[in-house]
């Protein structure tokens, strides 16, 4: 079904910023009705080439060829309308606008005098959310949908303007299992029809799965365009990191102390009901289950961020009551939020003081900061995660995610924790990081913490886990461990209790 | 008859959300019952009349700075812009004639707004700082215009226009009342209007969606110049003087009365009916504690505690609503 003759072509694009040659001599091209995946580490030039595109950056040099034609896109809009659209990873949509003003932001109809022309905004944007299949109506208010639909609202632009070229960045960094099949079936339909889509992930099943052709950047070169099904992730990753990963993940080889945490029949009425576990030191237990099923949660309000409204929680066998994220991290517990912009990251300070931020007893003196005592962390550290950054002062926010990560990593190992919540630690960020931080988990155990490792990626729960717990719409369904740890025990598992709730309902 | 429960909850939420993101007016509502039950006087036609009177020169103000808000930004510069227009529309009435006077007082207000917001939106310097030095500028050009002394108008045919009243409702009221409504049609329904929301929520999204952010800013600091101005020419009928110091620090009234409604500080979110609501509750309190024969500092005192407890209140709400 693909048609050969490409419908845009890049030719040796070239853009540079200060200091760093983002895109050095780019060329690829989009054919009518295939995937593309464009794959790279973080900082490879992926997001520079897409905002090339997008019209949120102009290039140096190179020439864009659309249709068959040179063109130049000179913004977003332009872009929009020439048919080419950029589906962001972080949401580009206003919260506080209806689900129709989202669609067509930007090119809202209007009579002469610039009055909207309500009804026929909702009537196109029915017809494309009717299109996509979504349950919900175009005059909603954004912010009042979930992320997976709130991205539905941004792909809904994409046949709102008959877009000829779709880019999807990262597009399933928030999604779990069921809402990245609706995502991929929303994009085969795009494709069947005709429509060029780039696909830019980290996840190399999704790109497996997906796409058709794979183009891989490194240090803002092409490495090389090949047919899917004529390669493997082995030559894949080879090709984008220049050298061949041993091993994806690493199970930890530890043997099992006592038990650190229990948990009996722990509720939240708002999120989830009657959950009991225990976690023991060296153990590296998965938490798996959907978007929504309650994980963050049940961990947040473990950890006191959320209270809990029955239920009780033992620390290594004692009962501590109702627990403060501050007893919590006195007791030794460190949990790793979801989201390291903004719950773990002061991201306009350095790693310093990143690491210093939660015990400030740790490092001063009546208020007073022992910055010697915050250099010897932040020095020990660096060299222990491999962290890349030019110093000790060097602002958070000009790092990748990968290494970012490793920070929030450093921030709460080094006041010695007993145990380390992990949530979604490889969210976002490169395969090279991944491993890195896979291997970390490993060595953590190996040294004696428990560790709860909660990710939406299944083959990532299965490398690091010993005992996998699988939660589903606020209970605990099943727990696997040893050759039980299977994908189809686990997508069972927490499929089933949302179907049969979807039947009921 | 569990679905009739159940419709009856989500009815009782969907009521439950509106005041939440309406909260103004539970607030208004338990300040008028207060001053009912504590003055006899409050609750008279003749005081109501007096009370929207008193507050629809801050209200007219509001309607230009709620906008701005939305955007994301604040003019602090309104209550200088307004005695800048008293100063023109009385000080040229010699020179150029009654209602040429009007208009040039009127044009200042829209050339100034025009000024701020260009500046603002092509400088990238925040519009607090931008409209701080013009707070101070404009101020100063009207000490230099009045010669620090006040204006008299010389035939006084012109305070007759602020004596006009439609059954209890003074001219200047009904202007506010006009002004709020259009400006609430204009925000609801016009692409300006809703495009203003969208660049205060997300200003990226805003952006990337092609949206001209500066001209949306430019019109509404425009607009918020002209409000001013408008409100100024209301005062200068009113009083028949124009005093250098007239307006001082009711860009902060302004401000609280905004607020108050509900709008928010950081753009996005916000309506005239909040702004109407805040501005009448601020007019109540003040009309109130004066009929209580509260003094002046009190007075103060009181209405602080209160914008803090109403913004209190709204993180509360809204923190409920989105848990």
């Amino acid at each position: 079904m693909t048609n050969q003759t490409p419908i845009l072509i890049v030719n040796e694009v070239t853009k540079t910023f200060p200091g760093v040659v983002a895109l050095d001599k780019v060329s690829f091209d989009i054919r009518p009705g295939e995937v593309h995946a464009l794959v790279g580490e973080n900082g490879a030039g992926k997001s520079t080439l897409m905002k090339v595109l997008a019209g949120l950056y102009k290039a140096d040099a190179g020439e864009i060829i659309y249709k068959g034609e040179p063109v130049e896109i000179t913004s977003p809009l332009d872009a929009r309308h020439q048919g080419i659209l950029l589906i962001h990873q972080e949401l580009s949509l206003s919260p506080e606008l209806s689900v129709a003003e989202n669609i067509f932001l930007g090119a809202w109809p209007t009579n002469r005098f610039g009055v909207l022309r309500k009804l026929r905004l909702n009537k196109d944007a029915q017809a494309a959310l009717t299109a996509l299949g979504a349950d919900f109506g175009p005059s909603v208010r954004l912010g009042s949908l979930s992320i997976a639909k709130q991205q539905m609202v941004e792909i809904a632009r994409a046949k709102a303007f008959e877009a000829n070229v779709v880019i999807f960045d990262e597009p399933t960094a928030s999604l779990t299992d069921t809402e990245k099949d609706l995502l991929f079936a929303t994009i085969r339909d795009l494709r069947d029809r005709g429509v060029g889509i780039v696909y830019i992930s980290h996840k190399m099943d999704e790109i497996f799965d997906l796409t058709d052709r794979i183009t891989v950047l490194r240090d803002g070169q092409v490495q090389g365009t090949v047919q899917t099904d004529e390669t493997d992730v082995g030559q894949i990753t080879q090709m984008m990191i220049g050298r061949e990963l041993e091993t994806f993940f690493h199970r930890a080889k530890s043997t099992l102390g006592s038990e650190v945490l229990r948990v009996e029949r722990l509720t939240n009425t708002r999120h989830f009901r009657d959950v009991s576990f225990s976690v023991r030191q060296g153990e590296v237990l998965g938490l798996y289950g959907l978007v929504g099923a309650g994980r963050s949660e049940l961990v947040e309000t473990i950890f006191g961020v959320r209270t809990m409204d029955a239920g009780e929680i033992f620390w290594q066998g004692q009962p501590t009551g109702r627990l403060t994220p501050r007893k919590a991290t006195d007791l030794g517990m460190a949990l790793v939020p979801e989201s390291r912009k903004e719950q773990g990251l002061v991201l306009g300070l350095g790693g310093r003081a990143n690491i210093s931020l939660p015990h400030p007893d740790m490092f001063s003196r009546a208020t007073v900061m022992n910055v010697a005592a915050e250099m010897r962390v932040f020095d020990t550290y660096k060299k222990r995660l491999d962290i890349k950054t030019t110093g000790p002062e060097q602002a958070l926010s000009d790092l990748s995610g990968g290494n970012q990560q490793k920070f929030v990593l450093a921030k709460w190992l080094c006041a010695d924790p007993k145990l380390i919540i992990l949530d979604e630690p490889t969210r976002g960020i490169d395969i090279g990081s991944k491993s890195a931080i896979h291997q970390l988990i490993a060595g953590l155990a190996e040294n004696g913490l428990a560790v709860i490792v909660i990710s939406s990626e299944m083959p990532e729960v299965l490398g690091v886990s010993h005992r996998i717990l699988t939660m589903s719409e606020g209970q605990l369904v099943e727990e696997f461990s040893g050759d039980e740890m299977t994908e189809k025990n686990l997508i069972e598992a927490v499929s089933h209790r949302a179907d049969g709730r979807r039947a009921s309902a | 008859m569990t679905i009739n429960i159940s419709e009856r909850s989500s009815q009782t939420n969907v009521a439950l959300t509106w005041l939440f993101r309406n909260h103004i007016w539970l607030f208004l509502g338990l300040a008028i019952v207060f001053f009912s039950l504590a003055s006899p006087y409050f609750l008279t036609v003749n005081n109501i009349s007096n009370v929207l009177t008193q507050g629809a020169f801050i209200g007219i103000l509001a309607v230009g700075m709620t906008l701005v808000m939305i955007d994301g930004e604040i003019d602090l510069s309104v209550g200088a812009i307004l005695a800048l227009s008293t100063a023109l529309a009385i000080g040229l009435q010699d020179q150029i004639g009654v209602w040429p006077a009007v208009l040039a007082g009127l044009l200042s207000g829209a050339a100034l707004g025009f000024l701020n917001g260009a500046i603002t939106a092509y400088s990238g310097i925040h519009s607090f700082i931008v409209t701080l030095g013009a707070l101070i500028g404009i101020r100063g050009l009207v000490f230099i215009y009045t010669g620090e002394d006040a204006l008299m108008v010389q035939d006084f045919s012109y305070t007759e226009y602020a004596e006009i009243y439609l059954g209890p409702v003074s001219v200047t009221a009904l202007t506010f009342f006009i002004l709020a409504l259009f400006f609430q049609w204009v925000l609801s329904s016009t692409r300006h209007g809703r495009e203003t929301f969208a660049i205060g929520d997300n200003i990226e999204a805003a952006h990337d969606a092609g949206i001209n952010i500066k001209r949306h800013k430019i019109i509404n600091f425009t607009i918020c110049g002209t409000m001013a101005a408008v409100a100024g020419i209301l005062l200068s009928m009113r009083l028949g003087t124009a005093e250098p110091n007239a307006g001082k620090i009711w860009e902060l009234w302004t401000i609280i009365a905004v607020v108050l409604g509900g709008t928010r500080l950081t753009g996005g979110f916000g309506s005239m009916w909040k702004t109407i609501g805040g501005v009448i509750t601020l007019a109540v309190l003040r009309n109130g504690l004066r009929l209580m024969n509260t003094p002046n500092y009190v007075e103060l005192m009181v209405m602080g505690a209160v914008l803090i407890l109403a913004l209190l209140l709204d993180r509360l709400l809204s923190s409920q609503t989105e848990a």
